[in-house]
């Protein structure tokens, strides 16, 4: 069980007080998680009509990018993406695939008019990198309100679920999660 | 859970493989066409539960594609998809029967809403048929017996309290048809042309409860970009069912204690009362008598949704209507599943009539539906029902008494002997006397 999986921060985009993330992983997914800093020419996905960057577009980039002895990339940018037929995305996966987009654009209680808040930032990014991590390990949306695999259409729904797999997605995913008491 | 299936038609490849994903992450099963003539080869291989339809493509125009879809399939649910120039087309489409549109780009939420709501009126539309079996079902058991008095009884209340308005509680255990009994008084109340409303009170987490029930204004808590309506206002004019009212928190009891006496409410966030006005049933398996007593339920509340109560009675209370529940699950499953099976065996319904059915009807309906799937004759044995309910019979048979035993066995003798008295006591080893005594004892018929 010893899959390496890289966390890569889109151009420099790291805040100091997110030291935590590896560890909070483990908490539920018994990996080795790696953190990278990726230089990422970002023009090349960028729409002029929708001033938003392409999603699919920019995991597919990332995968190129993933190291040999790696299992599994998920990029962590604040650029709000995008696929053609959706106005926004929290994020993308391949499911049962390599690869993962997280956007904390619209993560951040500023985008919605709100005051600053990085612990509630860290919280919905941490849970959204479990929610595209789980997709990539072949799980689909539950129904459980509380699971990280729960859908998220709107940003509320983030703040609703915990971030823990519920026992039916620990199960298939065949991964114990420690309770946290964060 | 069912898997839906969804077919997507769009000339545009990057549309086809996005939504593919979306929809595959939310746990559909998913097909794609990319013309016309490709949706409708799909379609007849089919049968989809949704289609996403782009109106706009190269070749066959998308009404006309629409109607060749409805042909196939007339309750296949249809949402147009358009660019902004099309929007007139789509009127069109919904005209002819499309349930809705969406223009694309589409917002997330939207759109999962969009096929949330499609896939809702579709199971609607199939529970209907099912209601009208299950209310069959139920009127079939007080014409067609009379036996199950408990059963009669709801019936006849069901009846009396449909044509009032007043407030009903529904008491009985789990699996005894609580929901069936609220919208039973639904479709026969004045109210039926407005829609019941269910909300299972138990199930949902106590955060979602309220916004659940009473919505939403934008911007009501972080993250809440759109206002939304709370079941209590989508049941205007029609019923209000809340299962598992036993349940709530004690804030959420004084919040809806105050909506029954004032058809007034707020959605949270909201500064606006809205006028609202809905029948109201609740269900519970509780002891609300006791949990008023421990002061978890408010007395008031207790008082106001306590008006007028109906008791299921359990299956087990009821034990002559278990044959006919039987026959009607086989009927119905039988029917689903394209399966010949008619019949029971005289032992499976042995082993049915004295099972204890701590999980009711609903037990009952699992286990035959089980024996459906796993039989392999036209006809239900014992070994094709569940185990655990097999189990129980044999620990039955462990505790038999020794007089069932004793009369069993002098049965069988007598069988054996053709009726020969003498030859069965001699076999039995006593005499005929005590024979005949004993035969006159256990009323055995020869
Ligand atoms: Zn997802
Ligand atoms: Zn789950």
């Amino acid at each position: 069980m010893n899959k390496q999986i890289y966390l890569a921060f889109i151009n420099g985009h790291f805040p100091p007080d997110w030291k935590n993330l590896a560890t909070d992983l483990r908490h539920c997914l018994p990996f080795t998680f790696e953190i990278l800093s990726l230089k990422v020419n970002l023009r090349l996905f960028h729409s002029a009509d929708r001033h938003q960057y392409h999603s699919t577009l920019l995991l597919g980039h990332l995968l190129k990018n993933l190291p040999e002895q790696g299992e599994k990339i998920i990029g962590i940018t604040d650029v709000d993406i995008y696929i053609p037929i959706l106005t926004f995305l929290f994020g993308e996966a391949q499911l049962n695939g390599r690869g993962a987009v997280v956007s904390t654009y619209r993560l951040n209680t500023v985008f919605y008019g709100l005051p600053r808040n990085d612990k509630l930032l860290y919280d919905r990014t941490l849970k959204e990198i479990m929610h595209e991590l789980g997709h990539t390990f072949g799980l689909v949306h539950c129904a459980d309100f509380e699971c990280v695999m729960n859908s998220s259409t709107y940003v509320e729904n983030i703040d609703l679920k915990q971030a823990f797999f519920c026992q039916s997605c620990q199960d298939k995913m065949g991964i114990t999660c420690d309770k946290r008491t964060t | 859970m069912k898997p839906y299936k969804i077919l997507i038609v769009d000339d545009e490849l990057s549309v086809r493989t996005s939504l593919n994903e979306w929809f595959l992450e939310d746990g559909f099963k998913v097909e794609t066409a990319e013309s016309a003539e490709d949706a409708l080869y799909k379609m007849h291989r089919g049968p989809f539960d949704l289609i996403l339809l782009d109106i706009k493509m190269p070749g066959m125009d998308g009404i006309t594609l629409q109607k060749k879809i409805k042909e196939i399939d007339a309750d296949v649910v249809i949402i147009i998809m358009t660019a902004y120039a099309s929007v007139e087309t789509a009127v069109e489409a919904l005209k002819l029967g499309a349930f809705d549109y969406v223009t694309k780009p589409f917002d997330p939420d939207d759109l999962s809403r969009l096929v949330r709501n499609a896939l809702k009126q579709k199971e609607l539309a199939d529970e209907n048929i099912q209601l009208k079996e299950k209310i069959t079902e139920l009127a079939g058991v007080s014409n067609m017996v009379g036996e199950s008095e408990g059963m009669k009884r709801v019936l006849e209340m069901v009846d009396t309290v449909a044509e009032t308005d007043s407030t009903v509680l529904i008491r009985g255990e789990s699996g005894t048809g609580k929901e069936l009994i609220a919208r039973a008084i639904h479709t026969r109340s004045k109210r039926r042309y407005f829609p019941i409303v269910a909300v299972n009170c138990g199930a949902i987490p106590e955060t979602l409860l309220e916004s659940e029930l009473f919505g939403h204004e934008k911007g009501a808590f972080t993250g809440a970009q759109y206002r939304r309506k709370g079941k209590i206002e989508l049941a205007n004019g029609g019923t209000l069912f809340l299962d598992e009212i036993g349940d709530i928190s004690s804030q959420m009891q004084v919040d809806l204690l105050r909506v029954i006496e004032s058809k007034r409410f707020t959605r949270v966030g909201g500064g606006d009362e809205i006028q609202v006005d809905f029948r109201l049933i609740c269900a519970t398996n509780k002891n609300l008598e006791k949990l008023v007593e421990e002061e978890i339920f408010r007395e008031d509340l207790y008082y106001r949704i306590n008006v007028f109560t109906i008791f299921i009675p359990p299956l087990r209370e009821r034990r002559s209507d278990i044959l006919l529940l039987t026959e009607f699950f086989i009927q119905k499953y039988s029917r689903t599943m394209g399966k010949p099976v008619k019949k029971i065996s005289a032992a499976a319904q042995e082993i049915l009539l004295s099972h204890p059915w701590p999980g009711n009807v609903r037990e009952l309906e699992n286990a035959i539906e089980r024996a459906m799937v796993v039989g392999k004759h036209s006809e239900i044995m014992s070994e094709d029902l569940p185990l655990h309910i097999n189990e129980q019979e044999k620990k039955k048979d462990n505790f038999i008494k020794l007089d069932d035993l004793e009369k069993q066995h002098i049965e069988k003798i007598i069988a054996e002997a053709n009726g020969n008295i003498t030859r069965a006591a001699s076999l039995l080893g006593i005499d005929r006397v005590t024979l005949y005594n004993k035969i006159k004892k256990y009323g055995i018929k020869r």
